[in-house]
Parts: C-alpha cells; structure tokens; sequence
C-alpha cells in the first residue's frame, strides 16, 4: 500500500472533524472522497499534506512505510505528496516560476539529483504549461496573484505536473470551474495517471468524475467514510443526494 | 540635564559660528540668527508634541553634539558606498563640508551645473521650508518648521546645490553622499541638499547616509526639491547609517505644472532615524509617487511621517510604504494627505504595510486625511502582521523548506517597494543591504 490510513480521529481548535476514519491507497489507483459539506472532506486533504492547523488525536497515517504524521510538510513533499488546495494561496512578490524552480530543486536535492539551471527548467515547464493552456505572461507573474478562479486551479496542476509526485490529492479542484476549464484541468490530471503514482480526488460533485474516472469512490460523513464502492457510487450519490447517505448514517447508528 | 544646560553646547557653539566667515553673508547670518532664536525658545520636541507622540528625542537632547569638524577621508573606505558604476557624478559631503578630492564631478552631464553653496555666497539663497509653506494656497497651514530644520538653518556647514537647465535629459544618476565620522565626541552635522529642476528636465538623484567609525553622531538633514513644470525627477534616499547614529532629515519638494516625481526612501540604519517628507502638488497635473522601505532591528526607532499637499487639480499620488521590524525595534509611520479647496479630481493612493519578525517588534501607524474638495479620490489602508501562515504552509507543502519559504517571504515583501525603483544596479545593492542588515541569504 502506498497510503494506508488507520482510525484517524483529527480535531481544529475544539472540534473533532475525523472521527476514526480508515482509507488505503496502493500506486496506480485513483480514489474519488466524496461528502457533504462540512464532513471532513478537506480536512484530510489538509491533514495529509500537514497543515499545522490540525491536531491528530489518534490513529496513524502510514505512506510509503514511513510514519507520514512525524514529517514537516515539506518533507512530505520531498517524499511524494503533493496537495492542490481548494484556494490556492496568493503571493505578491514571488515569481511563479522563481516559486516553482525552487519547489522542484528542492525536492531533486532531497532525492539526490542534479538542481535544475533556469535553462533547463523552462524547457521542462514550456510543454506541461502550454498542455494546461497556461500563457507565458501567468509564469511570470507572482504566484496566483490576481489569477482568476479558473487560472488558480490550473496553476495548481501545473505545479503537480512540474513536480511529479507520488501521492497526488486534489482538494474541490473542480469547486467554480466552468466546463472548459474543468476539461483541462482534468485533462492534466489524466495525463499523470501512472501505475506507479496514485491520486485522490477530494470533491463535492460527480461531475467531474466523468472526466477523472475512479478506480473507488468512498463517501465521507460526519468524520467517517461510510460507504465506498466503485464509480458507479457517484452516480448513485448523484441521483439520491447526500440526505440519502446522512439518512442511511443515522439508521445505521441507531441500530 | 536641565534645558539650559542642555541648550549651552548649542550656544557656545553658535557663538563660535557668530564669530566667524562661516556664517555666510549677511542675509543668512540673520536667517541663522533667527532660526536659532526660535530653537532657543523651544527646544527640541517631546512626546507632547503630536507630530512626535511615539518618537521620543530625548537620547538627542540629552547628547552633547558638538558641530562635526571637516574631515579628510580615505577613498577606500568609502568605496563600498559608492554607486560609481551607475552614477554619472558623486558629490561626496563628509560631516557636511563638500570634499572636492572625493568627489568627482568629470561625467556630469552639461545643463546640469552642481555647487556649494560656501564657495559662492551669497547664492543661493536657501531658505527655511517654512517660508515656503507660507506661500502655500487656501487651506491649512502645513507646518514643516521644527526644532530641527532650525537647527540646520542655524548651523549647516554647506549647501549642495544641483541645477538643472529646461529640457535638459539625464539618464545616469547624481550620487550625493553624506557621510557622519563617529569619533570620540558625539558629532552633528547639518548637510543641506537643494535640487532645482528645470522645466521639461529630467533627473535622477541618489542622496545616501553612511557612517564611519564608532561613536555617535546627529546627522540632521535638510533636502529641497524645487521641480519645475514638465520636469521628472526620480529620487532614491539610502540611510545606512551606524547603528549608534542618529538620523534626523526633513525632505521638501514642490512640484509645477505636470511634474512628476517618483520618491523611494529606503532607511536601513540608525538607533533614532526620523523622516519628515512633503511634497507639495503645487502645479495642475503634477504627480507624485512616494515609496519606502524600513528595516529595524535591536532597539531602533525608524518614524517617518510624510505629507502630501494637493494644492491643485487633477494630481494622482501614490504612497506605498513598507517596514520590516525585528528584534524589539519600533516604527512610526503617519502618512498625512490633504487635498485643498482647489484640488479637485486628485486621486490619492496610501498604502502603509509593516511586517513584524518579532512578537516585541511594535508599529503605530497612522493615516491622516483631511479633504475639502469634493470631487477626490482618496483610499488609505494598513496591513500589519507577522509572516502569513497561509503563505508559509504553501511555500512549504510544495518542498520549500521553513527558513527558506521565509526568507523568499522577506523577499517578496521588500521587493514590492524595491521595484519601483528604476535604478537596476541601485535595487540589486539596496536589496543585499537589506540581507545584510537581516542575516538573510540572498534568494
């Protein structure tokens, strides 16, 4: 397994969000986490790639065979894990591809390879972002600094493209998309399915799983996943509506 | 100590100055008179005053200064504070007296004429910027006379003069130098700077601070710029004074009919450094852009308060001022614009931002606005706070280690100002300073 988590309890401030929640990921899958809003879906995104906002209560998160709780987030990234945010974060003052030559020697340093010269990284990154329909003039400006929506997003999977990690999790990266945007982006996201790479969407639609198909669909509610299947689940998910899991989680409680 | 005895340094000394050529002329001689007669009566401000509520200048009143003597300096040392390279003249001025073997004037430009005022008494007549408050349209009365200018007035030791004839066109910058020898006894200087630009010139102007030495020294600076219609002035102040310095300056500028002035002041040093700058929008069309960046460490106070005076219609300014404080430093920034009666259509930009390294480091920031024409635009916002944790958890979630995403923060938050500046070679030296004075490595 390349992601194994086992009875995660997290909370934020005072709030338990994950109540014991249990997911495994092995290299060349790609799992949809669907829910309703408010069920911890971000949170685990958030919490997987470390956010310091977050404090585990117990259970363990195991990746790659290495303890992924005890690393700083940018060892996690070091390693592999690579998290889209659902609001990309603006930066004034930083060239986007300054930040992303960095972020991507960084990580060569970790594994040992040769950093890249300015040449060569933008001989890497002309193709990845003109496969995003990303213009020279959103390379050079800072990092998401008045990027529309759409432009964030795909700015996000630029960087997964250029980074190449192994665990990508992509938090809502279709919340606000329109359709052809929501087209490229998971166009970038298909072309980095590799047996050797796996992928968790994190998403509140079915829709953009036409476009990214899951290998599972798990459904989280109130801090649990309490259902998973295959893609078809998102459909069924679809046509009922979350009341129908909410309702399905009570009477399971109750029994 | 009590005011008089604080106050009798001052008087012996200007008795020394009475008593000789150094004085000037006779209509500066009752200009210092005056002026000194008003510090006499006043004395230095204290933290009653409004405009110095959080600077407190008793480490100044308390010090003895003695008036700073000229000095002959070796070039070597001065060598890393020259811009050389970029500047087509230097114009050295070492505890106020102009060096003539320091300076080099051969690439000055012609229309371009630079003097010192000692050499060629009586002119220019250089006068206290309150005179030329007073001549200012309706409405309120900007005060620029302080104990301070009144001092220089009293006791400047020499008067930089840099004309500009019409249409002339300078690309390369005129560096002028100021340079505060520390020595044994705590030293003042008084260095005045006057730039006259004519109609339709154009100029840049590079006016720096550095130390030299151990000791304490008063460097109390007085700079007018007169900008004449159509005329473009860009303007870069560099204060890296020693970290026992203190740094008193008061900068005036008018500006004609459709000129234009782009200010960046950059204050890197000092344990006191106050900055008083005033630029008034004298003219329908003129422009103004004042940019800073403050960096403070240890117990440094860095106050700069700054006033744009639209006095006219249809005059955009943009203010963006930006601080970095670390250790237990201070900073005090009140940007005051007033649009007048007559000022119609100005359109007045403030922004003030500090970043604080440290939970002792402490900003007072302060917009002041006062309006009386109706038909302006005028916006003011603040932004005070430590690193974004937003912004590190980024940085750092794509591999960026925790000291190299601050460092690339730092960064970010300085080149904002920095970029203004259009002096490449002048920004690459004021941005390793600023590593320099942060310990940061270069990114």
């Amino acid at each position: 397994m390349l992601l194994e988590i086992n009875d995660l309890r997290v909370r934020a401030e005072d709030k338990e969000i994950l109540k014991g929640l249990s997911l495994s990921v092995d290299a060349g899958q790609v799992h949809a986490i669907m829910g309703p809003n408010g069920s911890g879906k971000s949170t685990l995104a958030r919490v997987l790639a470390g956010h310091p906002g977050y404090e585990v209560i117990s259970g363990t998160v195991t990746y790659d065979g290495k303890d992924l709780l005890a690393l700083q987030p940018e060892e996690r990234a070091h390693e592999g894990v690579f998290m889209a945010f659902q609001y990309p974060v603006e930066i004034a003052g930083i060239n986007n591809t300054y930040f992303l030559k960095a972020a991507l020697n960084s990580i060569r340093k970790h594994r040992g390879e040769q950093e890249l010269d300015a040449v060569e990284f933008m001989q890497l990154v002309r193709g990845k972002a003109k496969a995003l329909d990303m213009d020279q003039a959103m390379l050079s400006r800072s990092v998401n600094e008045g990027f529309s929506g759409g432009e964030k997003k795909r700015n996000e999977i630029f960087q997964m493209a250029v980074l190449e990690p192994r665990l990508a999790i992509l938090d809502e990266t279709d919340s606000g998309l329109d359709i052809d945007a929501l087209k490229i982006v998971s166009k970038g996201v298909n072309a980095l399915r590799h047996p050797s790479r796996a992928i968790v969407v994190v998403t509140h639609y079915q829709r953009l799983l036409n476009y990214i198909v899951p290998d599972f669909v798990h459904v989280l509610n109130d801090g649990r996943i309490v259902r998973s299947g295959g893609k078809e689940l998102a459909l069924e998910l679809e046509d009922k509506g979350y009341g129908w899991i909410e309702t399905a989680a009570a009477t399971a409680g109750s029994r | 100590m009590p005011v008089a005895e604080r106050q009798s340094t001052y008087v012996t000394a200007f008795e020394a100055l009475r008593g000789s050529a150094d004085a000037g002329p006779d209509w500066l001689r009752e200009a210092r008179e005056a002026a000194f007669g008003r510090f006499l009566e006043h004395g230095f401000p204290t933290t009653r005053d409004e405009e110095w509520r959080h600077t407190n200048v008793k480490p100044i009143a308390d010090t003895t200064f003695e008036p700073a003597a000229s000095l002959a300096l070796s070039r070597d040392i001065l060598a890393p504070a020259s811009f050389n390279e970029d500047a087509a003249a230097e114009i050295v001025v070492v505890n106020g007296h102009v060096s003539q073997t320091l300076s080099s004037l051969q690439g000055l430009p012609r229309g371009v004429t630079v003097r010192s005022a000692r050499e060629s008494w009586p002119a220019p007549r250089v006068e206290r910027p309150a005179d030329e408050a007073a001549s200012a349209p309706a409405g309120p009365r900007v005060a620029t006379a302080t104990a301070f200018t009144d001092l220089n007035l009293a006791f400047f030791e020499d008067a930089i003069v840099i004309h500009v004839d019409p249409k002339t066109i300078v690309r390369s910058p005129i560096h002028v130098l100021f340079v505060s020898v520390a020595g044994a006894a705590p030293a003042m200087a008084s260095p005045r700077l006057l730039l006259e630009a004519g109609e339709q010139s154009q100029i840049s102007i590079i006016e720096s601070y550095v130390g030299v030495g151990e000791g304490v020294t008063l460097a109390n600076a007085v700079t007018e710029f007169r900008i004449d219609a159509g005329a473009v002035v860009n303007h870069v102040k560099i204060q890296r004074e020693l970290a026992t310095a203190f740094h008193v300056a008061h900068m005036l500028a008018r500006l004609g009919r459709s000129a234009n002035l782009v200010s960046h002041a950059i204050s890197l040093g000092g344990r006191i450094a106050r900055n008083d700058i005033v630029a008034v929008l004298d003219g329908e069309g003129a422009e103004c852009v004042l940019n800073g960046l403050y960096v403070a460490d240890g117990d440094t106070l860095i106050d700069t308060h700054t006033t744009i005076d639209h006095a006219k219609p249809h005059c955009p300014s943009h203010e963006l001022y930006k601080g970095i404080l670390d250790g237990r430093s201070r900073a005090v920034f009140n940007g005051k614009i007033i649009v007048r009666p007559d000022a119609q259509k100005t359109d007045a930009k403030q922004t003030n931002k500090a970043l604080l390294l440290t939970d002792d480091a402490q900003i007072n920031t302060k917009p002041q606005l006062e309006i009386f024409a109706d038909d302006v635009k005028c916006t003011h916002g603040a932004a005070i706070g430590q690193l974004d944790d937003d912004q590190m958890f980024y940085l750092r979630s794509r591999g960026i280690p925790e000291l190299d995403a601050r460092n690339l923060l730092i960064h970010a938050f300085a080149n904002d100002v920095l970029t203004g500046m259009k002096i490449e070679g002048v920004r690459d030296r004021v941005m390793h300073w600023l590593e320099e004075k942060l310990r940061l490595p270069a990114a």
